[in-house]
């Protein structure tokens, strides 16, 4: 957190309808949110609740119908390499090796090819994947899958990861070891996270704040900021007391979307 | 193993049924030509160098044609497949063409660019640009917009996207498309040539039934299927070098 209070991300007043010219039911009102520079903040809640919605139109892969979004003051207009995007579904590029989807967005940049090296050592190093560096995509596992995707991530060096549920797909065990694994680098080297999820136990683990959505129409209901030591105990009675106060707020909303 | 013994016995039907028909007479033996004959005809053909004329004549109207074709439909079937305000202009002017058998327009190709090599060559590239043309489009447009969207925000710009995205996801089925076109080339090629041609494949098959000579017929399909086999095993050969990262486990 080196820089000066000064908000990383500013979500104002968003709103998003989609279907012709918007006019369908809202996906998303009254959006208005700030994070910090090198914050994790979780956006929680139930399924269909909007906050992939929202993590897309940070990402710029879509514009909110009203509002907008600025990035260390500047407003979003598209996609851009200052902010990683880490999908649910991995989408690596098939065709490259986990070495060239590392190097992938470097080599953008026109990283000379020494440099480029340095880099994919020491990411691939960091998500545990050196000996895998000349396979492909579909040699590896899901959760292998996701690390090289947070290592190209990382590897473009941006100062935001926005990260879609991306331990979604991983089976309880592979998805624990990666929320450490992820936790890990944070402090390793501190990025600004915005983690979409719908696991309590995922945000309890990871977050600095965690902001409980609610659903149809998609808003921010609570923000809760997790005061919990860095390196976090799954077990400790403080972090049984959030996931429980959590619970609470979530079952609401799926309450409600029930009714 | 399986495709050469059912090759060979191919040749055997076809060697049985000529010479068993030489035997009894059952029609013209002249009308079925053995393999013998065949062989004759291209031995000839072929040391008197015209066979290789011939070849190199309809190879040289099919790399042109094919050549041109295929280069204009990876630009357009890229452009319709990545803009779709180009898709909503070029794609109906496209399918309003593209159902109209080609051969029909052979004629028309023969009015406008003479007797030469360029009504052929014009020819083939106007019958094989459409599939190409669609096969193209359709793997660009079918590219995952997840692919895109990640590397757009890895700092892809649109031209970046088009060299490290689109071309290589789509690049199974433009291998496909060209495919398909090069054995529509080598189709096509044949029936031009039979219309005012002085040389080429199609020419010389035509030569053989105006001189009542079938074994240069059965010769000149020979030499085809052959020419269409290896090019078809060339770029299957391709393919599967392109699309390695798909097979692999």
């Amino acid at each position: 957190m080196s820089d000066t209070g000064v908000a990383r991300i500013q979500i104002e007043s968003v709103r998003k309808s989609f279907g012709a010219g918007g006019r369908s039911a809202p996906a998303l009102i009254d959006i208005t949110l700030e994070v910090a520079p090198g914050e994790l903040l979780c956006l929680l809640g139930p399924s269909g609740c909007g906050k992939s919605t929202l993590l897309n139109i940070i990402a710029g892969f879509i514009p909110p119908t009203t509002g907008r979004v600025l990035v260390d003051g500047k407003p979003v207009t598209g996609p851009g390499p200052e902010r990683g995007v880490v999908f649910q579904e991995y989408v690596l590029f098939p065709w490259l090796t986990v070495a060239q989807n590392v190097e992938f967005g470097p080599r953008l940049k026109g990283v000379d090819a020494g440099e480029r090296r340095k880099i994919v050592t020491r990411y691939l190093e960091m998500v545990g994947l050196t000996a895998h560096a000349e396979k492909y995509p579909v040699q590896l596992s899901g959760g292998m899958k996701q690390r090289v995707a947070i290592a190209r991530a990382l590897a473009n060096n941006p100062s935001i990861v926005l990260m879609d549920e991306p331990f979604g797909a991983l089976d309880a065990q592979t998805r624990e070891v990666m929320q450490e694994e992820l936790s890990r680098i944070q402090r390793v080297e501190p990025k600004t996270i915005v983690f979409v999820t719908h696991s309590i136990r995922e945000a309890v683990y990871l977050a600095d704040r965690v902001a409980v959505m609610t659903s149809s129409p998609g808003r921010i209901k609570q923000i809760f900021t997790i005061k919990l030591p860095e390196v976090r105990d799954r077990f400790a009675p403080e972090f049984t007391h959030y996931e429980s106060e959590l619970t609470g707020v979530v079952k609401e909303e799926v309450a409600k979307v029930r009714e | 193993m399986i495709r050469c013994a059912a090759l060979l016995a191919c040749v055997v039907f076809w060697a049985a049924v000529s010479y068993g028909n030489r035997a009894v007479e059952l029609m013209n033996p002249v009308l079925l030509p053995t393999p013998t004959e065949v062989i004759k005809v291209g031995a000839d053909l072929a040391l008197d160098g015209s066979l290789g004329r011939h070849l190199l004549t309809s190879l040289g109207r099919v790399a042109e044609g094919f050549g041109i074709a295929a280069a204009a439909a990876l630009v357009l079937g890229v452009l319709v497949g990545t803009s779709t305000p180009l898709r909503l202009v070029l794609e109906p002017m496209i399918e309003f063409v593209r159902p109209i058998p080609p051969l029909s327009f052979l004629p028309m190709f023969l009015i406008w660019f003479g007797l030469g090599e360029a009504s052929k060559v014009a020819f083939i590239g106007y019958t094989t640009f459409f599939p190409m043309f669609v096969g193209i489009a359709a793997s660009v447009l079918r590219v995952e917009v997840m692919l895109l969207r990640a590397a757009a925000s890895l700092g892809c710009s649109r031209l970046d996207l088009i060299r490290h995205v689109v071309l290589p996801a789509a690049l199974p089925g433009i291998v496909v498309a060209l495919r398909l076109g090069f054995g529509l080339a080598l189709f096509v090629i044949v029936g031009a040539e039979f219309i005012g041609a002085d040389a080429g494949l199609g020419h010389m098959i035509m030569e053989g039934r105006v001189f009542g000579n079938p074994a240069q017929i059965v010769m000149g399909a020979l030499v085809l299927g052959v020419l269409g086999s290896l090019v078809n095993a060339l770029l299957l050969a391709t393919e599967r070098r392109a699309v390695r990262w798909r097979t692999l486990r």
